[in-house]
């Protein structure tokens, strides 16, 4: 079983609709309890990383998911799902974040568009389970106005030109979180997602 | 390279996709979820599913659609018409769209931009602005190509297009992404439905000023079309409704078509 991490602020249809179309079980839910029951985690995001942490101080969840992330537990992050695992943001003031990847979460410096809306590619940094099966430069659906810069650049699984090379998405062991939306990302997102469930299944076995 | 985008748009009413010329004599052009499976099939790029008549009839959009079609199909959803309060949105955005367009209603009140923004991400509010030409004395604007010398106005059009507001367009356009709007859907009401081209002047003008992504809107007949709305007109994407609901072309023949031609897109 897999939690869906309910904080309510994330887009819970989306993801629930993928991991419903690949035959993933899944439950949604706020509870630390469950969540550390569960098998795997994917924590979505939507809105702002202020309110993101505000609502997950408040449901309790922030030791919940540095112990199960700590623990190397599989655990998926999903836009600002990938952002709010970093020290601290910089969207609208300055906020703290869950700190369990060293780091910052900058707003775009170039002068293209912000948000970048829209399909870019992702080039391939590491090699890893969780992007088994991608090719090298597919192309995955983006929607933000502002990305990570980690400390170590040992977790960079993958970088997506936008101005300028930024971290699309990071990996650490069972660990793997994505700016990107596997969930809107056609059939190459569902492969992501199925590496994922995959992950899961090897780590419980 | 972030690809420009391909969106076939369903014009929704009564649970069906029609496309109307100029928002008249709708054509009925089948299920909305069944397209929506067909055009993931393609590669679109994205869906917008727009309620033609919900600002009209004051009806709430489509959310059984979006709901259905969001549970096969994993590309972004817009959804638009009706949209008038933070609650809708909020609706909307829970049964799997990605984004809401607002128009009447960011129109009438420009707050639910900003408040949108604030509640839900920027990236999800997409303003809608239908704009039609100003009729001036001595000009003829049958045609909608390039006129970089001539004074044209666009004035804002509200309830599907058949009320004229005294909104400027390229002013409404600058402050709805002041207000916070992540996207501009840029309809010309003038081209809407007649399949002779996207009102290029208006996408370029808008596109010029704007820090948001610009989605062309409103009279694509021909790919030639969409090459111009993304090279003169500048927009990051295109949107087409009745020259893909009618299978005279694919969403693969438009792209492979405007990637022999330079234009970076999603294969």
């Amino acid at each position: 079983m897999i939690a869906l991490i309910d904080y309510g602020m994330g887009n819970l249809g989306s993801v629930g609709n993928a991991l419903r179309f690949i035959d993933c079980e899944f439950e949604i839910t706020g509870d630390p309890k469950a969540i550390d029951a569960a098998d795997g985690a994917i924590l979505p995001g939507v809105g702002a990383f202020g309110d993101c942490m505000a609502n997950l101080r408040e449901y309790g969840l922030v030791e919940a998911i540095r112990d199960y992330v700590a623990a190397d537990r599989p655990f998926l992050g999903i836009c600002l799902g990938l952002q709010l695992l970093f020290t601290e943001s910089a969207e609208m003031g300055r906020h703290a974040g869950l700190d369990i990847i060293a780091g910052r979460v900058i707003r775009f410096t170039h002068s293209l568009k912000i948000p970048q809306i829209g399909w870019n590619q992702i080039a391939r940094r590491q090699d890893c389970p969780q992007l088994e099966g991608v090719e090298d430069g597919s192309y995955v659906y983006f929607v933000h106005s502002f990305h990570v810069v980690p400390e170590d650049e040992s977790v960079v699984a993958t970088t997506t030109d936008y101005g300028y090379d930024f971290v699309s998405a990071i990996r650490r062991g069972n660990l793997f979180a994505t700016q990107f939306h596997p969930e809107k990302s056609a059939g190459v997102g569902l492969r992501m997602l199925r590496n994922f469930v995959r992950t899961v299944e090897a780590a419980g076995s | 390279m972030l690809a420009k985008r391909i969106i076939p748009c369903l014009d929704v009413k009564d649970g069906r996709v029609v496309k109307g010329v100029q928002y008249v004599n709708f054509r009925d052009a089948g299920d909305p979820v069944e397209q929506a499976a067909w055009y993931n099939e393609q590669g679109a790029d994205e869906l917008t599913f727009l309620d033609i008549t919900a600002s009209l009839e004051h009806r709430d959009t489509v959310l059984d659609i979006v709901r259905r079609t969001a549970e096969q199909v994993f590309i972004p959803f817009t959804v638009g018409g009706g949209i008038r309060t933070i609650e809708d949105i909020r609706d909307t955005l829970k049964a799997g769209a990605d984004k809401v367009s607002i128009m009447t209603a960011a129109v009438r009140n420009p707050d639910i931009i900003t408040e949108g923004a604030e509640r839900f991400g920027s990236q999800c509010i997409v303003v809608a602005i239908d704009a039609r030409r100003v009729p001036a004395e001595g000009r003829d604007d049958s045609d909608l190509g390039p006129a970089p010398d001539a004074e044209i106005q666009w004035l804002v059009h509200t309830h599907g297009g058949t009320r004229a507001t005294d909104v400027d367009a390229l002013e409404y356009a600058r402050r709805a992404e002041e207000l916070g709007a992540g996207e501009l859907l840029v309809t010309s009401m003038d081209a809407d439905g007649t399949r002779a081209g996207y009102d290029v002047e208006l996408l370029r003008r808008i596109s010029e000023h704007a820090g948001i992504p610009v989605i062309a809107s409103g009279g694509a007949g021909t790919i030639e079309h969409m090459y111009d709305a993304i090279d003169y007109g500048r927009c990051d994407a295109v949107l087409a409704a009745s020259i893909f609901h009618f299978r005279e072309l694919t969403v693969r023949d438009v792209k492979e078509q405007l990637a022999a031609r330079g234009v970076p897109v999603r294969l």
